[in-house]
């Protein structure tokens, strides 16, 4: 299954691009699919994650077709 | 209801009196409108700032503020809301944010602005980016409200 995976902000800039498509695995969490693509780094603290375009918890198990996203805290308003 | 993001500067007060006036299911109706308005400044962190770049996740920027807006209509049973959003290059001095709730009386009005305000900068993902004397940096956190 194919999940496509988006970085935002200083998390995009410090790891230097904005997408990744991962082949991933069935029972595959949102903590797995980042140690699949970033194998040695540790996902920087404070990191929030969102699947298809909501707010999501390191465990939350991602589907075929899923959009996973990583960020810093957000800073609108 | 009215959600928008702009990617070029914007008159809030401007903005506020040509929603109203194109809401003829307000008139008559409301006895309080609350107005936010958030503005760049020239400083951040003891430093000089001369521009900012605000960067947002498309499509879920939009769902995050609509879900916002229609949990303080309904919480404070509001007659309207209107939010308006910078994303781009800011200046020191440009709005970023204009949030406006209209209800009958005052209290309702008060609290859904808070609200509204509140729950976006905890929830809608936008990012800033300051240029600084000594180059770019992204803010890290909000200030607390």
């Amino acid at each position: 299954m194919s999940i496509q995976v988006k970085y935002f902000a200083s998390l995009r800039d410090r790891l230097g691009r904005a997408e990744d498509r991962l082949a991933a695995t069935e029972g595959m969490t949102v903590a797995a699919v980042w140690t699949a693509l970033w194998p040695e780094t540790p996902l920087p603290p404070n990191t929030l994650a969102a699947v298809n375009m909501e707010y999501a918890s390191p465990g939350q198990l991602v589907r075929d077709g899923d959009e996973v996203a990583f960020f810093p805290p957000v800073t609108g308003g | 209801m009215n959600i928008e993001l702009r990617d070029a500067p914007f008159e809030p007060l401007a903005e506020l009196e040509r929603h109203q006036a194109s809401q003829d299911a307000l008139r008559g109706r409301y006895g309080a409108t609350a107005i936010f308005v958030g503005t760049m400044r020239d400083f951040n962190d003891g430093e000089p700032v001369r521009g900012m770049t605000l960067e947002h996740y498309p499509g879920m920027t939009e769902r995050h503020l609509r879900r916002i807006v229609e949990t303080a209509i309904q919480e404070w049973s509001l007659l309207d809301a209107l939010v308006i959003h910078r994303v781009g290059a800011l200046r020191p001095s440009d709005p970023i944010v204009l949030v406006a709730a209209w209800s009958a009386h005052r209290a309702a009005a008060f609290a859904a602005c808070r609200f509204i305000m509140e729950e976006l900068k905890a929830k809608a993902p936008f990012w800033k980016r300051e240029d600084a004397a000594a180059g770019t940096r992204w803010v890290e956190r909000n200030t607390p409200g």
